[in-house]
């Protein structure tokens, strides 16, 4: 008991030190830049508090819960040796965990109002409404795509240089031809996607999918996931702002 | 009371979030994968550790850090804050504060950016500890401070964005060819990780204050680009630190 109390004090301590830039930021210019006292004193306090416990109990659930089931499915995808499946598989989470995604939701609905705005759609909200919702699904279905392409990348060994550099061409052309109201959403659109617990499933999944296929480097071959996931939306976003 | 109402929110508001993450899973495990799961129980007692603890983290930021951030930015982009007094016109050296403003919110944020401690630990684990843990959220996340001030130069001046992000992207080119092939799929990786919970929000609202009140941008169409300058950076300084390791290792 003893020592799981010290286990927990040492990894609090380890999140405050995390978090200790942040308010020493905050800190340093609300009171010698802008000169203000900080409203709220105890707010702040309580909210700190709950930051700091928070990062530690989700870092520590992370390595009992995340990582062993990203790491699992993959090895038993692996064995089971149907490809079809575990492309299914990869579609439906880059799919899922995206098309709720509350950043994602709050960007469509901005894009929306840029789009009615620049006279791309009827100042109407109705019309807003579907934009939105089409943007959303298109990204979702994008990062859907992207967790296929790199999860087959990891299967056949494809190196990922050219990949992604032929993906950030294909974003420099398309960034010439596409009205010039969507370029900043669509470039937005690749960093929003990815979640925090999005995050360590996709990047277990590859690791373990690379380290159970003979021939194949964790480090090499199991990371990238997220990178195809944060540039397709770019691709895509763009795709549907020249279509709309 | 109200605490206590606020937290079973925040707790609903993220399970909400995971529901489709949980939903797939199951089904792929009991329909396809038909085995069962390794230490069922801790694998559930450490997912709702997860689902507690980024409650928690999301509460806290929502309380303390988040409308103090928001406040501030505002306070900083505001003319009232920058002419200080003065009636000349402003031009882009005017705006120092906000340089380094962005610079050490975009450092300290993704310091704590709870997506790429995971990547960075599991990168630790694979790499059998050549990569630090450590040193790759600092390279990250010097990224992303050089890539938040940038943009923020950009809003200010009015330069289109993708002159910046494709020249960018050029770099990130040519830094390909050079830089050791174990890093490169990392360093790819953590241009997106690096925008989420924690940075997003805050880096938003610099963007849109300075839009707003920077004379002749467009909030619509210049408050956007930021996340996009901070997820291309990292990449170059994730690379930039393996390269430098590769050198000093060889000299």
């Amino acid at each position: 008991m003893n020592q799981a109390f010290f286990a927990l004090l040492k990894s609090m301590s380890e999140s405050l030190r995390d978090l200790l830039p942040i308010i020493l930021v905050i800190a340093f210019f609300q009171l010698f830049v802008l000169q203000q006292s900080i409203p709220n004193f105890i707010d702040i306090l309580t909210g700190t508090f709950f930051v700091v416990l928070g990062l530690t109990f989700f870092i520590y659930g992370l390595n009992m819960s995340l990582f062993p089931i990203g790491d699992s499915m993959a090895h038993a995808f692996a064995r089971k040796g149907s490809v079809g499946w575990l492309l299914l598989f990869a579609f439906a989470l880059g799919f899922g965990t995206t098309v709720a995604e509350p950043a994602l939701i709050a960007v469509s609905k901005e894009a929306a109002a840029v789009a009615a705005n620049a006279g791309m759609i009827e100042q109407l909200s109705s019309a807003r409404h579907s934009y939105a919702t089409n943007l959303r699904y298109t990204v979702a279905v994008s990062v859907g795509l992207a967790i296929v392409i790199g999860v087959l990348r990891i299967l056949r060994g494809w190196s990922i240089h050219y990949m992604i550099m032929g993906g950030y061409l294909l974003v420099v052309i398309m960034t010439s031809f596409a009205p010039e109201e969507i370029i900043g959403i669509a470039y937005d659109s690749g960093g929003v996607t990815t979640s925090t617990i999005t995050v360590p499933l996709v990047t277990a999944l590859g690791v373990g999918l690379a380290s159970s296929i003979e021939g194949r480097s964790p480090l090499v071959d199991g990371f990238g996931l997220i990178a195809f996931a944060s540039l397709t939306p770019i691709i895509f976003v763009m795709g549907f702002g020249m279509l709309v | 009371m109200e605490l206590l109402t606020e937290i079973v929110n925040s707790l609903r508001y993220t399970v909400y979030d995971v529901i489709p993450i949980v939903l797939i899973i199951v089904f792929f495990q009991l329909l396809v994968i038909r085995r069962p799961i390794a230490n069922l129980k801790r694998v559930i007692t450490g997912f709702i550790y997860v689902l507690i603890g980024l409650s928690l983290f999301l509460l806290g930021l929502e309380k303390a850090l988040f409308p103090l951030g928001r406040i501030m930015a505002e306070q900083l982009t505001s003319p009232a804050f920058i002419l200080n007094g003065s009636e000349n016109a402003l031009s882009w050296q005017d705006y120092y504060w906000v340089y380094i403003f962005a610079f050490a919110i975009g450092f300290s944020t993704t310091v704590a950016e709870p997506a790429l401690i995971a990547v960075a630990i599991k990168a630790n684990q694979v790499s059998a500890g050549t990569i630090s843990v450590q040193g790759l959220r600092t390279a990250v996340a010097l990224g992303v401070a050089l890539g938040i001030s940038l943009g923020s130069y950009r809003i200010i001046t009015g330069t289109p964005l993708h002159y910046f992000i494709i020249s960018g992207y050029l770099i990130v080119v040519i830094q390909t060819f050079f830089a050791p092939r174990m890093i490169v799929p990392l360093a790819y990786d953590s241009g997106g990780v690096t925008t989420s919970t924690v940075t997003v929000p805050l880096v938003t609202a610099l963007g849109l204050g300075l839009a707003e009140s920077v004379p002749g941008r467009n909030a619509l169409i210049d408050g956007f680009g930021l996340i996009a300058f901070a997820s291309l950076f990292p990449m170059i300084t994730v690379m930039a630190y393996a390269q430098l390791a590769a050198f000093r290792a060889k000299h």
